[in-house]
């Protein structure tokens, strides 16, 4: 594992009128890494990804992805880069079918619609339709997403939208890959069968950035721990380091 | 094959369908348009006085249709920003700038209008026109950029953070509704032979916006019913002499009532 970080978060701060959600926060996540974070509700870890995604703008600090400032750009612009993610709250596309969600996630991937495409797609032969489709349906077989493709997404349980999300994000081939809470909900069948999802994808070569509040999972699956609670790090290390600090248990862990 | 009435009635019902097309393509991205008439305004008078030019009605259409849309990007590119309520109020704005400006273009005729208009557009036109529009609305469906579109309106906020540009999308989809207008606006200068700056104002507008309301704007097909609804029925009605423009109240508010989506239902995705 190579120590350059794939994202580098220097000094983030980012106020909602006088609510202070994050405060001078930094952290790097080293490539190929699951690395986690942590923290109580309101501890801002949502609004750290929606700053590393471009949602949010920070009012101070920087972000570095392979050491390349990307401060400023669009949500957009930051996916091409390389940074996919998903939702706490699902939003999947209501009227688009499960494979058409996921196939706009290859869209920033796709060559451009030819005259000749647009001819003879009716025909069933459109080079760039197929091309998404056939990678949407890999994303949903890695996600293990054994439910109608053709269906729209509402009419799939909650657990299987998560899926459904992680595809979407993994279908624009993301270095980095953000997931906010996606074993939500799960029993711990379910949990467990995620975490084999997300070491899965990382053997694929990519980097997982993990909120989650299923401690179990997050201290057998990450690499690296960071702990954020009032908008501050308050800790950041292998699991079995942050497990023990003290302020995180004072903090969010508990004395068990 | 066709009498006179029953073509003109045809070549009428054409040129709404396209109206209403070009309140769907917007409206297919969240973009609600109550201007339509104003790029309708543009496609007539440009296409009217290049073929008082003796340029041919084909290049003509579709000079239109081009100044249509880029007049149509030029304005939804600052306003394209606001949305919902705040839109419709911008195109509406923009339908009645377009009117009194060419109440003021004296070489288009000013107020008078612009009469001797050379009667180029045929019926076997207009269908052409608007099997060729309604055969790309309905690929749309299943092309990158009408997915792209489909997302914006669903939600802006995923959709950008999937990649979609934002900007770019509505503006494609607001520059195509004006392009199809302006295709409108040339095909009924040429058959009308006389135009004036009243004939594109709101009521143009609404009407074409009402099309979509009431066909419905899930798929392409709601439009067209609803273009021929409006279009059709107060032929049909004819008998109810002054009480028809009630009859179409109370087909409003049921409609409202019951099917409040159009009367043509969203097509399911399980389909595609």
């Amino acid at each position: 594992m190579s120590d350059v970080p794939l994202l580098g978060v220097v000094g983030i701060g980012v106020t909602y009128g006088g609510y202070v959600a994050l405060d001078d926060v930094s952290c790097r996540v080293v490539e190929n890494s699951i690395h986690a974070l942590i923290g109580p509700n309101g501890a801002g870890k949502t609004t750290l990804f929606n700053v590393i995604s471009g949602l949010v703008k920070p009012e101070s600090g920087s972000l570095q992805f392979r050491e390349r400032r990307y401060t400023g750009l669009r949500p957009d612009q930051i996916l091409v880069m390389g940074i996919a993610r998903n939702f706490q709250q699902v939003r999947l596309f209501p009227v688009l079918s499960v494979i058409e969600n996921v196939m706009v996630g290859c869209h920033s991937r796709l060559p451009r619609t030819s005259f000749r495409d647009f001819v003879l797609g009716p025909l069933g032969r459109d080079k760039v339709d197929r091309l998404a489709r056939q990678r949407a349906a890999e994303m949903l077989d890695l996600v293990e997403y054994r439910g109608d493709t053709k269906a729209p997404p509402s009419q799939m349980t909650l657990v299987d939208q998560r899926r459904i999300e992680i595809a979407r994000a993994l279908a624009s081939d993301p270095q980095l890959l953000l997931l906010d809470e996606p074993a939500a909900g799960m029993n711990p069948a379910e949990a467990s069968q995620l975490s084999e999802i997300i070491r899965k994808i990382r053997g694929l070569g990519r980097t997982v950035l993990l909120v989650e509040h299923n401690t179990r999972m997050v201290f057998s699956l990450a690499d690296e721990v960071t702990v954020l609670s009032a908008g501050k790090i308050i800790a950041s290390g292998p699991p079995s380091a942050v497990k023990s600090d003290s302020a995180v248990v004072t903090a969010y862990l508990g004395n068990v | 094959m066709f009498n006179s009435y029953t073509e003109s009635l045809a070549v009428f019902f054409g040129i709404n369908v396209l109206m209403a097309f070009s309140v769907y393509l917007p409206s297919s991205a969240g973009l609600i348009s109550l201007g339509q008439g104003g790029f309708m305004a543009i496609g007539a008078y440009t296409s009217a006085l290049l073929t008082a030019k003796d340029v041919p009605f084909a290049m003509a259409l579709a000079a239109g249709a081009v100044v249509a849309a880029l007049i149509g990007v030029l304005v939804a590119a600052p306003a394209i920003r606001i949305r919902g309520i705040y839109l419709i109020i911008a195109t509406l704005g923009f339908g009645e700038i377009v009117r009194v400006l060419f109440i003021n273009l004296e070489f288009a005729g000013g107020a008078s209008g612009l009469s001797g208009i050379r009667p180029l557009t045929t019926l076997w036109y207009v269908v052409g026109v608007c099997f060729f529009v309604g055969l790309c609305l309905w690929r749309l469906r299943t092309l990158t950029l009408g997915r792209a579109i489909l997302a914006v309106h669903e939600d802006e906020t995923a959709a950008e953070a999937m990649g979609i540009k934002l900007l770019q999308t509505k503006l494609i989809a607001f520059g195509g509704g004006a392009a199809i207008a302006g295709l409108a606006g040339g095909l009924f200068a040429h058959y009308a032979l006389f135009i004036d700056p009243e004939q594109f104002g709101f009521s143009r507008s609404a009407e074409a916006f009402l099309f979509v309301v009431l066909g419905g704007s899930g798929n392409p097909f709601g439009p067209i019913i609803g273009a021929a609804i409006v279009t059709l029925l107060p032929e049909v009605l004819r008998f109810l002499q002054d009480w028809r423009m009630s009859f179409f109240a109370v087909l409003l508010i049921g409609c409202a009532i019951w099917r409040p989506g159009g009367l043509v239902a969203a097509r399911p995705p399980s389909r595609l």
